[in-house]
């Protein structure tokens, strides 16, 4: 059984070994990622924000200005995500304590 | 650019995965775990994804562990099967 | 918790290490504009001080520095930042979270770097007030 496990184990770690060799290098200018085009012919959106992060929000940290300001909805989801792990978190675990009279205090 | 440190990082960041994975006693597993969760963080660093290096830091290195360890306070300390 | 004693050497290294955490958070949350960082980090790290003296001194003692009924109320506060921030945008003549429309003097882009400043604040409030709760809950779940 334990054979067997690390031998899936090791199956994936090789899976994935060879698809990451299919991935570009880190920082090539000409990788589809990084181009200033979609393969498309569009304009693609990170260069956009590169180029117009600063005078767009005043802001020298391009990853603030993207989470906060450009993706401020996906910022927002996440946060409502939290607060209901919270909610859930103490509508499941918190126990009404009794107090010595018997009755139960909420 | 720097792999001779990614190689080094990514051959702890296996042994810690593989010590949680093994290892009988939980709190060993959640340490290693830690363990795990900062090597990676430093590999994003390593990287150049600073961000995502310090959240990973704080949340997994910091909180999740102090969680784990409650929940294994709360529960069972060693692992059954 | 169970088996717990608490331990004077422990408490004193916490004590003394909690405050520099706290102000450590702060500035990760209101310098992230300028490094990186930003309100989950910081806030997170603000939960990990008052957890810390939690771990240390117990829950009694801890009650003292930020109160079990807290946390909650916090975290709806922080939402309510992120909303009200989106709902102003709103209010000033924008779409919903397009800070360059708050209702506040300045230029387009100083009012974008502002209204950041604000969702920031919200998360880190809002992740520092969730994360001692479900810590508390956690911890409470199994007395009775």
């Amino acid at each position: 059984m334990k054979v067997a496990n690390f031998a899936a184990l090791a199956l994936f770690a090789g899976l994935l070994i060879y698809a990451a060799s299919g991935l570009p290098n880190r920082g090539d200018p000409t990788a589809v990622l990084h181009r200033d085009t979609s393969p498309a012919g569009t304009p693609s959106a990170p260069s956009y924000y590169i180029r117009n992060a600063y005078k767009d929000a005043a802001t020298p940290n391009m990853v603030t200005v993207i989470l906060a300001d450009y993706r401020g909805f996906d910022t927002m989801g996440e946060e409502t995500v939290i607060f209901a792990a919270g909610l859930a978190c103490l509508l499941i675990l918190r126990r009404k304590r009794k107090n010595p009279q018997g009755e139960i205090e909420p | 650019m720097h792999w001779e440190l990614e190689v080094t990082l990514f051959i702890f960041l296996v042994a810690a995965a593989l010590l949680a994975l093994e290892s009988r006693n939980l709190l060993t597993a959640v340490v290693s775990l830690t363990v795990f969760s900062f090597l990676s963080a430093l590999l994003y660093v390593a990287m150049g994804a600073v961000d995502v290096g310090f959240t990973e830091a704080v949340v997994g290195g910091g909180v999740s562990g102090v969680l784990f360890v409650v929940t294994i306070f709360k529960t069972t300390r060693t692992c059954r099967d | 918790m169970r088996d717990y004693e608490s331990d004077d050497i422990v408490i004193l290294v916490s004590r003394t290490l909690s405050p520099f955490i706290m102000l450590f958070a702060l500035y990760v949350i209101f310098h992230g504009h300028y490094s990186p960082g930003g309100g989950f980090q910081g806030g997170t790290m603000l939960a990990a001080a008052v957890i810390l003296i939690r771990l240390a001194a117990g829950m009694d003692i801890a009650q003292l520095q930020f109160p079990r009924a807290l946390g909650m109320p916090l975290g709806a506060v922080g939402v309510l930042i992120y909303f009200g921030t989106g709902v102003a945008a709103m209010l000033g003549g924008g779409s919903f979270l397009d800070y360059a429309y708050l209702p506040l003097p300045g230029a387009a882009a100083a009012l974008r770097s502002l209204g950041i400043l604000f969702v920031e604040v919200g998360v880190g409030l809002a992740v520092v007030g969730i994360l001692v709760s479900i810590y508390d809950d956690l911890l409470e779940s199994g007395e009775r």
